[in-house]
C-alpha cells in the first residue's frame, strides 16, 4: 500500500482534476465525483489487485464498474493518475475526438473502463455478469461496483439485486454512494429511498456502512472489512455516507453542483482550497 | 424451376434449441440466459447437459441483458432467450448501451416474433424488433426461415464477434433448406432464378414466397427468389443484381413496413437504382388473437398476398 501521505495528496490533486476538468469545458458532475474521490482513491491505490500491463482481458485481476457513469470526472482521473492512460488526456474531457466522453465508454477503447455507463440502473447487472464469469472461469478475484443513491430509483437494480442474492454472487461488492441528493434535490424530496440497510437485507445482501467515506482511513478499513466478508454466500453491500461537493466548501452539502461546472472565479476558489500536490496535467 | 420440400413441419425455436444444444458440446465459451421461458425457448437440453453454464434470470430481462454484457468481460459468449417483444423493446436501453455501444459479444436470441405467435395477441406479437434492431449501430440482424437454417444460424453466430439479434418463431411451418447448410451471415440465398420480379423474403415469409412463384410460374410469370436471412448487413449485391435483371421487387415479411426489410431493400435500390417496389408486411397496425394461419391471411402475408404484390409491381414496371 502507498503511503498514506502520498495518497492524500492524490485525493487533493485528483479533486483538482475533477474541478479543472468540467470547468475547462464548462459542463459535467464535479459533485458526486467530488464526493467519491476517496472511495476510487482507496479502490484503485489500495484495494484492488490489478495486473500489470492493463490488457482488459477481465481475468486474473479485481474489476470495477461505475454505474452512475456521470461521475466519469474522478473515474477518468483515477484511472489516468493509477497508469491506465497519459494524464495529459484529461485535457480532453467532453471535447470532440476524445476517448473521455461525457459519460464513460468503451467504444473510444479508454483503458480502464468495461462498459459503457450513464443510463442509470445498469451496472449491478453488469456486474453481476462479470461476477458469474469469474466463478465459471475459477478465477477468485473480486468484482466492484459503485452506484449512486438515486440510481436505485431505476427498478432493473432491484431485479439485479433479488438476483445476486438468489444465485450466491458472494464475489461481488457494490457499494453505494449514499450522499442523500440528486440532480432535483434531496433524495427524500424526489422520491424517498427508504431504510436501504433493511431493503438489502431483505433482498438477502450482507449490508454493511460506512459512516464517513471522505475519510480515507475509514473508506480503506471499510472495504477491507466488505472483502472479508466475500466468499460466504452473499453478495456485499456496502452503504458509504458520502459528501457530496467534498472538499470544496461552498459545493458542499447541496445538490446545486451535481451537474455544473464553476465559473473562472468560483473554481480559483476551489482550488485555492486544494493546493497542487503532485502536479496539475 | 427449382423443387422444394417440405421435410416435415418443425418449428424454427426448435431450431435454435437444437443449435444451441449442438454449440454446448463443442464450445465451453458458450453460456445460455432465460427469463423463465426455457421450454417456450427450447433450451431444456442445453440447461440439463450444461446446468453450470445455463443461467435462469426468472421474470426481469432488463437484468438478463446486463447480465450478459457483463458475462462477455472474461471471454464468455452469452445466448440469451425469451420472446422477440421481450428481447427488445422492453429492454431497448439496456441493449443499447450495455451491449450494442459497449460492443459485446452477446447474442439475443428472441422467439415468438410476429403475428404467427398466435392466440396470445398484440401485447405479445410484436412487429417492431427488426426496425429497433437494425437501428442500433454494430448489431447484426438474422431472422431465419425454417428449422435447418435456425439451428445453422444459432451455431454460425458464436463465432462472429459482436452484438447479433437472431430472430425466429412459434409455429411448425415447413422445413425445406438443406440440414447440412453452412449458414454465411451477410449472404443472400437465391432460391428460384427468375426474370419478371424479384421476391425478397425474410422469416417465415421465405416458404409463402416458394409458394407464390410456383402460382406466378403457372400464370406464365417467371420470379426470383431470395432469401434474405441477415437484414444487417443487408447483401446489396445479391438485391442489385437480381433488380438489374428483373427491374422490380416484392419484399416480405412478417413485421411492420415502418422499420422493416423492405425499408432496407428500398434503401439500396434509391441510391443505386431505383426501381418499383411493393410491400408485404403488416401496415402499421397492432396484432390481434387468432391462429397464425388466420393472421397471416388478414393482415396479408401469405403466397396469395405475395402474388398480388408481385402482379401489382410487374404492371408498374
Amino acid at each position: 500500500m502507498p503511503d498514506i501521505s502520498y495518497l492524500n495528496d492524490l485525493i487533493i490533486q485528483v479533486r483538482r482534476d475533477i474541478l479543472r476538468q468540467v470547468h475547462k469545458v464548462n459542463s459535467g458532475h464535479p459533485g458526486g465525483s467530488l464526493g467519491c474521490t476517496e472511495f476510487f482513491v482507496a479502490l484503485f491505490q489500495v484495494l484492488m489487485e490489478r495486473k500489470d500491463g492493463f490488457d482488459m482481458d477481465g481475468k486474473g485481476e479485481d474489476i470495477f464498474f461505475l454505474s452512475n457513469g456521470h461521475i466519469s470526472p474522478v473515474f477518468y482521473s483515477v484511472l489516468a493518475r493509477s497508469g491506465y492512460f497519459p494524464v495529459n488526456e484529461l485535457n480532453t474531457f467532453r471535447h470532440i475526438n476524445s476517448r473521455l466522453q461525457g459519460h464513460p465508454t468503451t467504444h473510444e477503447g479508454l483503458p480502464g473502463v468495461r462498459v459503457a455507463s450513464g443510463s442509470l440502473g445498469q451496472g449491478i447487472s453488469v456486474s453481476i455478469g462479470a461476477a458469474e464469469t469469474k466463478k465459471l472461469n475459477n478465477d477468485d478475484h473480486l468484482v466492484y461496483t459503485l452506484c449512486g443513491d438515486g440510481e436505485l430509483q431505476e427498478g432493473q437494480n432491484w431485479e439485479a439485486i433479488m438476483y445476486a442474492a438468489g444465485n450466491k454472487v458472494d464475489n461481488l461488492i457494490v457499494t453505494v454512494d449514499y450522499n442523500g441528493q440528486q440532480i432535483d434535490g434531496a433524495t427524500e424530496n424526489v422520491l424517498p429511498l427508504g431504510n436501504l440497510n433493511a431493503k438489502f437485507k431483505a433482498f438477502g445482501w450482507d449490508v454493511m456502512e460506512i459512516n464517513d467515506g471522505n475519510n480515507l482511513t475509514e473508506v480503506i478499513e471499510g472495504m477491507k472489512e466488505a472483502k472479508s466478508r466475500t466468499g460466504k454466500g452473499k453478495p456485499v453491500c456496502v452503504l458509504m455516507k458520502t459528501v457530496m461537493g467534498n472538499g470544496v466548501d461552498f459545493m458542499m452539502h447541496t445538490h446545486a453542483w451535481h451537474g455544473k461546472a464553476p465559473n473562472d472565479e468560483q473554481l480559483e476558489i476551489a482550488l485555492s482550497q486544494n493546493p497542487e500536490t503532485l502536479g496539475d496535467y | 424451376m427449382k423443387k422444394y420440400t417440405d421435410s416435415g413441419k418443425k418449428d424454427t425455436r426448435s431450431g435454435f434449441g437444437a443449435g444451441l444444444t449442438e454449440l454446448g458440446k463443442k464450445n465451453e465459451d458458450v453460456v445460455a440466459l432465460c427469463a423463465d421461458l426455457t421450454g417456450s425457448l427450447k433450451m431444456d437440453e442445453f440447461k440439463d447437459n450444461h446446468p453450470d453454464r445455463f443461467f435462469q434470470v426468472g421474470i426481469a430481462e432488463a437484468n438478463m441483458m446486463g447480465i450478459a454484457a457483463g458475462m462477455t468481460i472474461g471471454g464468455k459468449i452469452p445466448f440469451t432467450g425469451t420472446f422477440a417483444n421481450f428481447s427488445t423493446g422492453r429492454v431497448y436501453d439496456q441493449i443499447r448501451q450495455s451491449i450494442a455501444y459497449s460492443h459485446k459479444n452477446v447474442k439475443i436470441c428472441a422467439s415468438h416474433a410476429g403475428l404467427t405467435l398466435g392466440e396470445d395477441g398484440a401485447t405479445h406479437q410484436i412487429l417492431e424488433d427488426i426496425g429497433l434492431m437494425k437501428m442500433l449501430p454494430g448489431m447484426t440482424v438474422i431472422n431465419t426461415c425454417d428449422y435447418n437454417q435456425t439451428k445453422a444460424a444459432t451455431i454460425a453466430i458464436a463465432d462472429h464477434f459482436g452484438p447479433v439479434y437472431l430472430r425466429f418463431g412459434r409455429p411448425k411451418v415447413a422445413n425445406f433448406t438443406p440440414e447440412d447448410q453452412t449458414f454465411e451471415i451477410g449472404k443472400a440465398v437465391q432460391l428460384q432464378e427468375g426474370s419478371d420480379v424479384t421476391i425478397i423474403a425474410t422469416g417465415h415469409l421465405v416458404w409463402e414466397a416458394l409458394l407464390a412463384a410456383e402460382t406466378l410460374n403457372e400464370q406464365g410469370v417467371s420470379a426470383e427468389v431470395i432469401n434474405i436471412h441477415t437484414i444487417k448487413p443487408l447483401d446489396k449485391d445479391a438485391v442489385l443484381k437480381s433488380v438489374a435483371k428483373t427491374g422490380c421487387v416484392v419484399t416480405a415479411e412478417e413485421h411492420n413496413y415502418y422499420g422493416g426489410l423492405g425499408e432496407s431493400v428500398a434503401r439500396v435500390m434509391a441510391e443505386n437504382n431505383p426501381s418499383p417496389q411493393e410491400f408485404v408486411a403488416t401496415q402499421d397496425t397492432f396484432g390481434e388473437s387468432g391462429t397464425p394461419e388466420q393472421l397471416m391471411d388478414k393482415y396479408g402475408l401469405n403466397a396469395e398476398a405475395i402474388v398480388k404484390a408481385a402482379l401489382k409491381v410487374i404492371a408498374r414496371k
